[in-house]
């Protein structure tokens, strides 16, 4: 069968046994479970009601939990084991208590990972708040600023791979003699009289120049949720700072930027996220060579080339452990406004 | 207050140009990836894509006609004619050209070449030339020529027909012409029906005709000269819609239903489970890649489009629930109240009154599962692609490009913009929805 048909069967099925697994728990709980009738009709539907949350709810929880949750405590197990395939072709899990994690320790490009994510971590987020906070702050004085706005925040739509590509084509190098067709070494070429550079082979450097990729891609989502933050700021405050005869620099740093602090740790965490799993970026445009291999690029390696499930599941652990205080301080934020 | 005001003039224009150069930095690379999917490869190569709109100096390897085509003039043989007619190239202004790859520009148009094997060639700024020989001119085809030319700016549409198929491109416009028109045509017939009747039908009739025309006369008029299989985008965009489609879909439907006993049920053990969906929300899903992979191989679900439709399912089911109980517990407790107090089962205020007033909602959620589904790589490379080959999306489709054809700008350029055009056309459509979805994700 086609797979375009497999897939419209697959809606049609998925979604129809979705609607009638709905409709039919319902009808069961209403008409046969506990009937709205007889003698203990006020009683039937107390617990009516006391179980039907659970029937709505179940689906959704049983894929969150299979997907999401116990993935979690597998990968603990998984990264304090080795997987060893038997003369006979079975696999079987020994347990090797932290021997992936010394493993891990031990490999250079680790090291490399981690410190590579340590700067994503600090010049992504920082550039992209940065800039989306400037182009919020310009873009909300102007006519058209709506325009403007949705072509900066295009590339939000725009896959990490063909960003890649696009990006490739800025920093793509031809023989010296040749036109330069990449902007980036025609620019170079021009102004200084050098040799073409390949840039993505720079060690160090080259690292800067995928971040931008990103900083160009997440700008655009910093830029909308900041705008809508400088938008909610209360008109007064600003206008008393006109009054006592602050200069449009003075505004924006000392009366507009310390109103809108919360927003900003929420997009720059929102950053940090993506920033932490960043893969195809790296993956379709060095692979982790020339000294730009991050963790999550690394973890697929181990897992898909060098087959080491191990050290793969430690690595993700270590993206995880990372992760965690975000996690820690989203769940209590989301607890506070609960109350 | 007048220097204030004075001031603020001058700042506005500094505000404006800003602006403007904000906007062209970043419009820039993907207008660079525009432009050169509708380059050929010798315009690629000779100068960069900025450069597209003005002339450029080439160099072209041409050949004279073959030595059939010689005839005798008083004694010596002749072959005479137009360099550009031979391959049905554009004619050009010829600026120098050469007999010798090693001294490609050594003659001035109108010079003769003496040229090594016997005989001399003369060539005219226009690319008329004539090639004399005393002796019979023997070989199986023309004499090789070097020449530089001015070529005018040009742009093809050969790239799509590479990537996608001979024609693509043009029919699909011609049936999404068609669609649009059928389209108009039914909202103005149809504008006096209820609104249901007046919008839908008419969305509903125009695709219906694009797939009809899709269908009845094809998409393609075969594989384009010089194609290479691995350049095929056509099979990719259709797997990557077959992925993207249900993955869309069914998180919604799943997630509608528990975001509204989060948002509108009173059970014990409520805040846990949304402290339980919040935490979820952050984890990687690095995490997720072995264990699930393990988990789909002992089922035999295996590598597949229903194992990448259940991980797609699962991994956008957090930010669904998320947003969507978020939307639900704003909306007036009387309407539901109401609704309860004149009988109305919890079925029926969900599917009656919560899902449609839920739209705004469900359709920012639409568009990020969309959006993330349709650029994703990871997912599918882990649970879809296996080692048969047969299974692909198009990110990956370009990934593979990046590797063998990593020269080939034309060809990249092309792949690349197949795969974003889809989801820009979407953005730009329903850019409303997605700022309204991510501002309630995230500013709180």
């Amino acid at each position: 069968m086609h797979p375009a048909l497999q897939g419209l069967l697959t809606i049609v099925i998925g979604v129809g046994a979705c609607l009638s697994y709905f409709w039919a728990s319902n009808q069961f709980l209403d008409r046969v479970l506990f009937p709205a009738k007889g003698p203990n009709a006020g009683r039937n539907i107390n617990r009516a009601n006391m179980i039907r949350p659970w029937l709505f709810l179940f689906p959704a929880l049983f894929a969150l939990s299979l997907y999401l949750a116990y993935p979690v405590f597998e990968t603990i197990r998984l990264s304090l084991t080795d997987r060893v395939t038997q003369p006979d072709g079975t696999t079987v899990y020994h347990f090797v208590g932290l021997g992936n994690y010394i493993q891990m320790s031990g490999d250079p490009k680790f090291w490399e990972a981690l410190w590579n994510n340590m700067l994503w971590l600090i010049v992504v987020p920082a550039m992209s708040t940065a800039f989306g906070l400037l182009a919020a702050q310009l873009t909300d004085r102007i006519s058209w600023g709506n325009l403007a706005k949705s072509l900066i925040f295009m590339p939000m739509a725009i896959s990490f791979v063909g960003a890649a590509v696009i990006w490739k084509l800025i920093y793509d190098a031809r023989p010296p003699d040749a036109a330069q067709i990449g902007v980036l070494n025609a620019i170079y070429v021009s102004l200084t009289g050098n040799d073409p550079q390949q840039w993505l082979t720079v060690p160090f450097w080259n690292n800067f120049l995928l971040m931008v990729v990103l900083v160009w891609i997440q700008t655009g989502f910093a830029m909308v949720i900041l705008s809508a933050a400088l938008r909610g700021i209360p008109e007064e405050t600003i206008e008393a700072a006109i009054v006592d005869g602050a200069n449009p620099f003075q505004i924006f740093f000392k009366i507009k930027v310390p109103q809108i602090m919360p927003t900003i740790m929420v997009v720059w965490t929102t950053i940090t996220l993506v920033v932490l799993k960043i893969f195809d970026i790296v993956f379709a445009m060095t692979n982790g060579q020339w000294g730009t291999q991050v963790l999550a690029n690394y973890m697929f390696n181990q897992l898909f080339v060098t087959r080491d499930w191990g050290v793969g599941s430690a690595s993700a652990m270590v993206i995880m452990l990372l992760v965690t205080p975000i996690l820690v301080w989203n769940v209590r934020q989301a607890r506070k406004e609960m109350r | 207050m007048d220097n204030i005001a004075g001031h603020k003039s001058s700042l506005t224009w500094a505000v404006h140009i800003s602006v403007v150069l904000l906007v062209a930095l970043w419009l820039f690379p993907t207008v660079g990836l525009f432009v050169s999917s509708f380059r050929t490869a010798d315009q690629i190569a000779s100068s960069g894509w900025w450069n597209a709109m003005f002339p450029t100096e080439q160099s072209l390897t041409l050949r004279t006609a073959d030595p059939d085509a010689q005839v005798q003039q008083g004694g010596i043989y002749v072959i005479e004619g137009n360099l550009f007619a031979v391959e049905g190239r554009e004619p050009a202004p010829v600026s120098t050209f050469g007999i010798s790859s090693r001294d490609v520009s050594a003659f001035q148009p109108g010079d003769t070449a003496e040229l090594r094997g016997g005989g001399a060639i003369t060539i005219q700024a226009n690319g008329d030339y004539r090639l004399e020989s005393a002796e019979e001119i023997t070989g199986s085809r023309g004499t090789r020529v070097f020449v530089s030319a001015e070529i005018p700016p040009e742009f093809t549409l050969r790239n799509y027909d590479t990537v996608l198929g001979q024609d693509v491109v043009q029919r699909l416009l011609m049936f999404v012409g068609a669609g649009l028109v059928l389209w108009g045509v039914a909202r103005f017939v149809l504008s006096a029906q209820p609104p249901v009747v007046a919008l839908g039908l008419p969305v509903v009739a125009g695709l219906a005709l694009v797939v009809a025309l899709a269908v009845g006369f094809g998409l393609s008029s075969g594989a384009a000269e010089g194609a290479q299989t691995t350049d095929d985008m056509g099979r990719a965009f259709l797997s990557t819609l077959t992925v993207t489609i249900p993955a869309t879909i069914i998180p919604i439907v799943v997630a509608a239903f528990a975001a509204y006993a989060l948002a509108w049920m009173d059970f014990p053990g409520r805040a846990l489970l949304i402290a339980f969906v919040v935490g979820l929300l952050v984890v990687p899903l690095q995490l997720a890649l072995i264990p699930l992979l393990k988990l789909h191989l002992s089922f035999g679900i295996g590598k597949g489009y229903l194992g990448v439709w259940l991980a797609h399912t699962g991994f956008g089911l957090p930010l669904a629930v998320y947003l969507l109980r978020n939307y639900m517990v704003g909306l007036p407790r009387d309407i539901i109240e109401n609704a309860r107090v004149d009988g109305a089962t919890e079925f029926q205020i969900f599917t009656k009154i919560i899902l449609p007033l839920s739209f705004p909602a469900l359709a920012s959620f639409a568009i990020f599962q969309f959006l993330w589904t349709w650029n994703d790589l990871l997912v599918a490379k882990v649970f879809l692609i296996d080692a048969s080959g047969q299974t692909t999306v198009m990110t990956n489709q370009i990934v593979e490009l990046l590797g063998t054809r990593g020269g080939n700008w034309e060809i990249l350029a092309t792949a690349a913009f197949v795969s974003i055009a889809v989801p820009l056309v979407v953005f730009f459509a329903m850019q409303r929805y997605l700022v309204r979805g991510l501002l309630a994700g995230s500013v709180k």
